[in-house]
């Protein structure tokens, strides 16, 4: 902040909440990405499920290494909560909530990282934006929570058929009566658009919140020394509690990943 | 908050991540892992055997024990029995012999009293017609007379 001191506050959070949007094509307003959302999560993608990949591809069945027993610890974790809620084979929904939930995990916990610092790092290679928290750009949750979305009306399609997934649509869940199909509908339709909404919502606030605080904090460690003091304080003391928001989002938005897809497997 | 091609983007990693996933850290670990219950459950198992076998081996051990000792104790009442039965027979053939001798020596006492009786009677005899004869120096045959001499003797 000391070298961006003739900033105003507001320009400096505004700094720190600007993408690297590169437009693509044509223009427009859709037509732009947003750079540093998605090299942060591809790279954290590839570290994460890479680091899953290597530790697996040595994975022996007699006395496993600390390595592997932790990626089995985590596996076991996983896995225990898919068990609890879906009941069919788990050879998909598993490996789904898992990568949901290392993946999700490691781009909140990217809040962690100083800011300023990481934005200092970034300036010397000519960077000047760059958001490090995929997850706190809504474009990310919505884009897990639309997949997510997908694969539930996919597998409702699958498990129903067609005929059933749109009978279930007009009949469920107040009754088959001709009558009761537009109440059915609304119900439904209602349904499926806030459960991307709220999915993402959820995980995109917490995220973005925690962003802003810590961007508060570090405009206030810089008015002075009783500032600075305080601020890191406030900032440690932060960053704590955050761990819980962390790694609390990451688990809930695998377990609404697990639900949403275990729900679409059961017809009503 | 605004949506735009980042999404799509976002949205094809998540694929690729979740595919690769699916395809290639899923599989193998959970081969491990059911290899290793195997595993284990094989153990579990072999284990109950061992400790079934073991069971049975110590109860069949036992058994043995039981029948050698019975065994022995037959062995060791047959050899007292033997024992005793020895001692009475040996007792019986020292009694049978100490009889035998008793009764030789005792034959041979009465053949010797007899023998000493026959000569004392002859000395008495030959005494008594030593003293016949001196008192009837005259008279008395020795030859006529043997037959009452011979008479005399049997008497005495």
């Amino acid at each position: 902040m000391s070298s961006e001191a003739a900033l105003t506050p507001t320009e400096y959070i505004q700094h720190h909440l600007s993408f690297l949007a590169k437009p693509v094509g044509g223009g427009g307003s859709f037509w732009t990405l947003h750079v540093d959302s998605v090299v942060t999560a591809a790279i954290l993608g590839v570290i994460s499920i890479g680091l899953l990949w290597w530790v697996v591809r040595g994975a022996t069945a007699g006395v496993p290494t600390k390595r592997q027993a932790f990626v089995e610890l985590m596996f076991g974790f996983v896995d225990d909560q898919v068990k609890g809620i879906f009941h069919g084979k788990r050879d998909f929904v598993t490996p789904t909530a898992l990568t949901v939930f290392v993946w999700v995990l490691l781009m909140n916990a990217m809040d962690f990282l100083p800011v300023d610092i990481v934005a200092k790092i970034l300036g010397w290679v000519g960077i000047h934006e760059w958001r490090m928290v995929p997850t706190a750009d809504v474009n990310t949750t919505f884009a897990l929570a639309l997949s997510v979305w997908l694969l539930m009306i996919f597998f409702s399609i699958k498990v129903k058929g067609l005929g059933g997934f749109i009978h279930e649509l007009f009949c469920s869940p107040f009754g088959s009566n001709p009558l009761l199909w537009p109440a059915n509908f609304l119900f439904n339709l209602v349904e499926y658009i806030s459960k991307p909404l709220s999915h993402s919502l959820r995980l995109y606030g917490n995220m973005y919140a925690g962003e802003i605080i810590f961007l508060l904090l570090w405009l206030w460690a810089a008015t002075g020394l009783v500032g600075t003091v305080f601020g890191a304080i406030l900032g440690v003391g932060w960053a704590i509690f955050h761990i819980l928001i962390v790694a609390l989002q990451a688990y809930i938005f695998m377990m609404l990943t697990i639900v949403y897809i275990s729900m679409a497997h059961e017809s009503h | 908050m605004n949506i735009n091609l980042t999404l799509i983007a976002q949205a094809v990693a998540f694929a690729v991540f979740i595919w690769f996933t699916v395809k290639f850290v899923w599989p193998p670990l959970l081969r491990a892992i059911e290899q290793r219950q195997a595993q284990i459950a094989d153990g579990l198992a072999a284990a109950e055997k061992g400790r079934q076998s073991l069971e049975v081996s110590s109860k069949q051990a036992e058994a043995a024990i039981a029948e050698a000792r019975a065994r022995a104790q037959e062995i060791i009442a047959q050899a007292e029995k033997r024992g005793s039965q020895l001692i009475d027979e040996a007792k019986n053939a020292a009694r049978e012999e100490s009889g035998r001798e008793k009764a030789a020596a005792k034959a041979e006492i009465d053949q010797e009293v007899s023998r000493a009786r026959e000569a004392l009677r002859d000395q008495v005899a030959a005494l008594a017609v030593a003293g016949a004869e001196k008192i009837l120096r005259k008279e008395i045959n020795a030859q006529a007379h043997a037959e009452l001499l011979a008479q005399l003797k049997k008497e005495i």
